[in-house]
């Protein structure tokens, strides 16, 4: 059981560690721990963070890695759903298919990255399809042990009440495995944000991965946190948006017995 | 319609080499109560899934006519839906969004949970839940209900109010129902007729007439006598 905050102050926990964070980075900046040339200082890195922001850059960076990181993550759950369900309903498939499916999800993304590249040259393409790789099958594992986890009572049901076809899939199936599928989508989507930093370092020419890699080329250290830090505070809202999911009222059962 | 909606003739089940029933006969006539009552594993639920058509005899027929649900031990609701929601299912074939609504309305308050059509199974006691899964399996038009242990998993006064209350309902939405239970008191309390049923391979030992209507007081001497004979049956009985 995790211990529940209980005074009105403690949405203000996390501010404090902020700072306190914050304050120790500044001690070993003035006591100079590291040269100053690769230890940017608070300020330097608020000001590089502004430069970004005035120059329209960091803005450009964003959308490109947004609009991979979602292409890839939606192409990964439409298409890994469906294989999902299907493996789940047929156990002799998922025999065959399972040891396959453990291979590619163990397999790091980033190994894909010369093929990537081979294959799609620089740009969008070979990170988005580096994202795929990343989600897809994850995604197919989840909705498969969903599905098969799905309590057999529940398909007695619907055939006493008549559902069958389509209404069994959309009005049984689905709502049953939603909470499982939707963890893994959370886990998932983060997976995919590791992923389009690493793959626009190498195979990009914009995108936030990019930017930090460019700002070390060209020893921009305050530039290089600057990124680090708006890479985190993306994928923490990613997490906080694919969590108010989970808040949906025919979905809390999933996370509440 | 048959007289005789639930019948077994000459049924016979196995799964490998374990023999559940053995040349089964039964007939169960139309708006009778049967209870089956048995050692566990004797095949009380087997029978359930020959009627509902779940599983196929190994050999002889089985008969079902009519429309026909079962309530479970527990957990069978969809959790996903609220309890007004999962009630409604039983209501899918009403044309008419209005008379749904009413005979929903009707439901709920047959249950006395009027203020709770908007909780999910989750937010409910254990009683709650069985009351909405016996409200969802006799909503709408249906002609048979079986009930799997329907009781087993609440405590001792839930379970005494709850078969009051099945016995009430059934007052006003007569079936035929079919009920196994282990539970000897509950069997003697509600059915028309008990059926004891021996261990594997099963046959029936010994069929009970019940003639006292329903509701019936727990100290009804003709319940005392049914539970003690039950009880005998078993090799139980202090005499």
């Amino acid at each position: 059981m995790i211990e529940k905050p209980s005074s009105s102050g403690a949405g203000l926990l996390p501010l404090l560690v902020l700072f306190v964070a914050i304050a120790i980075w500044a001690a070993l900046w003035l006591l100079k721990v590291f040269p100053e040339s690769v230890f940017p200082s608070p300020l330097a890195v608020a000001k590089g963070l502004g430069e970004e922001i005035s120059t329209g850059r960091l803005s450009g960076d964003l959308v490109a890695s947004l609009f991979r990181v979602t292409t890839g993550f939606l192409l990964a759950v439409v298409l890994g759903i469906p294989v999902g369900l299907w493996l789940g309903h047929h156990a002799r498939a998922r025999l065959a298919f399972l040891p396959a499916i453990n291979f590619f999800r163990s397999l790091s993304p980033l190994a894909w990255i010369p093929f990537a590249i081979l294959w799609f040259g620089i740009g969008d393409l070979p990170a988005i399809f580096l994202i795929f790789m990343a989600c897809f099958f994850p995604v197919v594992l989840a909705t498969l042990s969903a599905v098969a986890g799905i309590p057999s009572v529940y398909f007695r049901v619907a055939r006493d009440y008549r559902f069958s076809g389509v209404e069994l899939l959309t009005k049984v199936t689905l709502p049953a495995i939603a909470p499982e599928v939707i963890t893994s989508l959370r886990v998932t989507a983060g997976l995919a944000w590791l992923v389009v930093v690493a793959a626009e370092m190498i195979a990009g020419r914009d995108g936030l991965g990019f930017a930090i890699w460019d700002a070390r080329n060209g020893l921009r250290m305050d530039l290089l946190v600057a990124g680090m830090i708006v890479i985190g505070v993306i994928g923490m809202v990613i997490d906080r948006v694919l969590m108010k999911l989970t808040k949906i009222r025919s979905i809390r059962w999933g996370y509440e017995r | 319609m048959s007289d005789k909606p639930l019948r077994i003739e000459d049924g016979s089940v196995s799964f490998g080499p374990v023999e559940v029933f053995r040349h089964l006969s039964l007939e169960i006539a139309r708006g009778e109560f049967v209870a089956v009552v048995g050692p566990s594993g004797c095949g009380k639920t087997t029978l359930l899934n020959l009627f509902s058509g779940f599983l196929k005899p190994s050999s002889g027929n089985v008969f079902c006519s009519g429309r026909l649900r079962t309530v479970y031990q527990h957990d069978s609701l969809f959790p996903w839906q609220t309890a007004a929601q999962n009630i409604a299912m039983g209501l899918r074939d009403l044309q008419s969004d209005a008379e749904r609504q009413s005979e929903l309305e009707e439901m709920l308050r047959l249950i006395n949970l009027e203020e709770f059509g908007g909780h999910y199974p989750h937010q409910l006691s254990g009683g709650m839940r069985q009351r909405v899964e016996l409200a969802r399996a006799l909503a709408g038009a249906t002609d048979i209900l079986l009930l799997d242990e329907p009781f087993s998993s609440l405590d001792y006064l839930t379970r005494l109010r709850l078969r009051r209350e099945l016995a009430r309902m059934l007052q006003e939405l007569p079936r035929t129902v079919v009920l196994v239970t282990h539970d000897i008191e509950e069997a003697a309390q509600l059915a028309d007729r008990i059926l004891v049923l021996t261990e594997r391979p099963a046959r029936v030992s010994r069929e009970l007439l019940l003639t006292i209507p329903r509701p019936r007081e727990l100290t009804h001497p003709q319940v005392v006598e049914t539970v003690h004979a039950i009880l005998a049956e078993f090799g139980l009985a202090q005499d």
